[in-house]
């Protein structure tokens, strides 16, 4: 099913005027605070009501004014995970999370308490009160919860932001798990690059309640005039598989053929991965380098090349494992005598790719039903 | 209470009726009105909170002479009640009970009022979103949320109860058994010779009721509070201690 949004509303400072599909999978809503993000979720949730507008999952019209439709939000089938997570301080985890069961209106429950706590891993917190609880706990609460209630499709509204890095890199993989399943449409706000790149299958950047730019993330983020958060944000995504894991604690990549080598992972031989190059990170060179300290090296030919204001370009680069991009300066440009049809190599260090940067791959095709069996790589417990 | 005379246990059986049915029926009520203060916007919600403040600041005897006009046996509300419900307020405990109601009224709409506003409406609309409609997110969120703050205004409105004078005297005037409440007994206690002693009895048994009254709400609503911990607690509790 696919979520199609389309909506006018106005605001004291701004107007926000978005359309747009969030098909099956995992769309991030991206941009800074106040380009409208929230303003778009509530909406489709049902919390605010827009002066325009039509919303409809699949078939199912949640919202048009044209035609006087609006569902309320209670029967919007919207799980909402918010960013202050908002469970109900008077229940127990267990009540916050059977919350929904009574509401669900004769429609079967496709999954059980059971299956979530254990996918959630929050068995052990059941008859706790979410005063007692770790941010992360919450996190993981909330989730359940909005899971819990049988929804259409799920509205992320920046569910990590209050978290710090070791908890987020512990809800990431839920959300990947999510994703994957593939049963409903996911509809996540995020202002953070890196999440973009773990999460996104769909990627729609808003500024100043306009959409900017929409598609395929992997296209997006492989498209050197691209970089709504800055170009020291800019990075492509490629994907790998695990080929071995090699006596000098480096695990050796396959992408595409070329040979890349990472810190080691603790994922087994065979396991696809994503990995964001961040440009930043990549030099150019015309010929091979042999004398240098760098392990990875793509060969490759410039597809494009993006000029900005600044002393900085961006060289969008097709290599066997993909398309790389790689910030450099006007000036090396010129010296390289770059221009599109060029070959020239990409040089990675392997340091350079974070780990949190390494994200289980979008494998096609996975188990039908919401939880798939195998567990996201396992979050360091 | 072999210290207390008959009119005396009399007056004080009464008063606890009077000031708990009071209390009993006035708790619905002012929930209502203070949620709709609270939350709804709607035309006559200024003159509806004017109305429902102005037991507090009008003259006690006044308010007993204008429940006598609406709710006396000539009154259009009255006749009313009498021909519909067969309940007549006109010099019976009920009508007593009327005026300690009203009066008590105000206090128990602020106390409910003052910790629905604080009450997270974000809470409210996450139940939403889960699938609860207004009055199930009202059951099963807010209710709870509020239960000091109702705890607190039923208090303070039993209190109200158990001390009202000027309305109920005005209204019911000071019939033995009927409508004579502890303070009126008090009242008539003092204006009888040799009475002082059967008036400062009294007035004690009336400082221990409604000491142990606030004290009762206290634990009570310290409990919930506990209970509630993490929602914003310290409003809540601010709330109740109005």
């Amino acid at each position: 099913m696919t979520l199609s949004i389309a909506l006018t509303h106005r605001f004291a400072d701004f107007t926000l005027d978005v359309a747009f599909d969030a098909p099956p999978g995992l769309t991030v809503l991206f941009g800074r605070s106040g380009s409208g993000k929230t303003t778009v979720v509530q909406a489709v949730a049902g919390l605010l009501t827009p002066l325009k507008g039509h919303i409809a999952i699949g078939e199912h019209t949640l919202l048009d004014t044209e035609r006087g439709i609006n569902l309320p939000a209670h029967r919007r089938r919207a799980g909402y995970v918010f960013q202050d997570a908002r469970l109900f301080p008077h229940l127990t985890v267990q009540q916050n999370l059977t919350y929904a069961r009574r509401f669900l209106r004769g429609r079967t429950p496709s999954t059980s308490l059971d299956e979530i706590t254990d996918m959630l891993g929050i068995a052990p917190l059941l008859s706790r009160r979410p005063a007692t609880l770790s941010g992360g706990e919450k996190a993981r609460v909330a989730l359940g919860r909005a899971l819990l209630s049988e929804p259409d499709i799920l509205l992320a509204d920046e569910p990590l932001a209050a978290l710090d890095a070791a908890r987020k890199a512990e809800i990431l993989p839920y959300f990947e798990t999510l994703r994957d399943a593939g049963r409903i449409p996911i509809l996540y706000v995020s202002h953070d690059m890196a999440e973009v790149a773990r999460l996104a299958t769909t990627l729609i950047t808003l500024d100043a309640g306009r959409v900017t730019a929409q598609g395929p993330a992997a296209d997006l983020l492989s498209d050197p005039a691209f970089h709504p958060a800055g170009p020291r944000e800019a990075g492509a995504l490629i994907e790998a598989t695990i080929a071995a894991h090699e006596s000098d604690g480096l695990t050796r990549l396959d992408a595409g053929g070329a040979p890349l080598f990472l810190p080691g992972l603790s994922q087994a031989p065979g396991t696809r991965l994503r990995l964001r190059i961040a440009a930043q990170d990549v030099m150019l060179a015309r010929t091979r380098p042999t004398d240098s300290s760098a392990l990875n090296i793509l060969a490759g030919v410039v597809r494009e090349i993006h000029q900005g204001d600044g002393p900085g370009a961006i060289v969008a680069l097709d290599t066997q494992a993909g398309r790389v991009l790689a910030r450099i300066t006007k000036r090396s440009v010129a010296a390289l005598d770059l221009a599109p049809g060029t070959a020239c190599h990409a040089i990675v260090k392997s340091v350079a790719i974070a780990p949190e940067s390494v994200a289980p791959g979008l494998a096609p095709g996975l188990s039908p039903g919401l939880m798939p069996t195998a567990k996201p790589f396992a979050p360091n417990a | 209470m072999s210290w207390l005379s008959p009119d005396g246990l009399t007056a004080l059986t009464l008063s606890l009726k009077v000031a708990g049915w009071a209390t009993a029926i006035g708790l619905p009520l002012a929930l209502a009105v203070a949620y709709a203060l609270a939350r709804l916007r709607f035309p006559g919600r200024g003159l509806l909170n004017i109305a429902v403040h102005m037991p507090l600041i009008m003259p006690p005897v006044v308010t007993g002479y204008l429940l006598l006009l609406g709710f006396g046996p000539q009154g259009p509300l009255g006749r009313v009640f009498h021909d519909v419900f067969g309940l007549t307020f006109a010099f019976r405990w009920t009508g007593a009970a009327l005026a300690a109601g009203v009066m008590g009224f105000p206090f128990m709409v602020r106390a409910i009022r003052l910790s629905l506003e604080a009450v997270d409406p974000r809470l409210e609309q996450a139940a939403a979103t889960l699938g609860a409609p207004r009055f199930q997110v009202f059951r099963t969120i807010t209710l709870p949320m509020i239960v000091p703050g109702l705890l607190a205004g039923a208090v303070l409105a039993f209190a109200k109860g158990m001390g009202e004078f000027g309305a109920t005297i005005t209204f019911v005037s000071n019939i033995p058994g009927q409508t004579q409440t502890l303070p009126l007994a008090i009242d008539l206690a003092l204006e009888t010779p040799g009475g002082e002693g059967q008036a400062l009895r009294l007035a004690l048994l009336s400082l221990t009721i409604a000491a142990a009254a606030l004290v009762l709400s206290e634990w009570l609503s310290r409990r919930v509070a506990a209970r509630i911990a993490g929602q914003t607690t310290a409003k809540v509790e601010e709330a109740a201690q109005i």
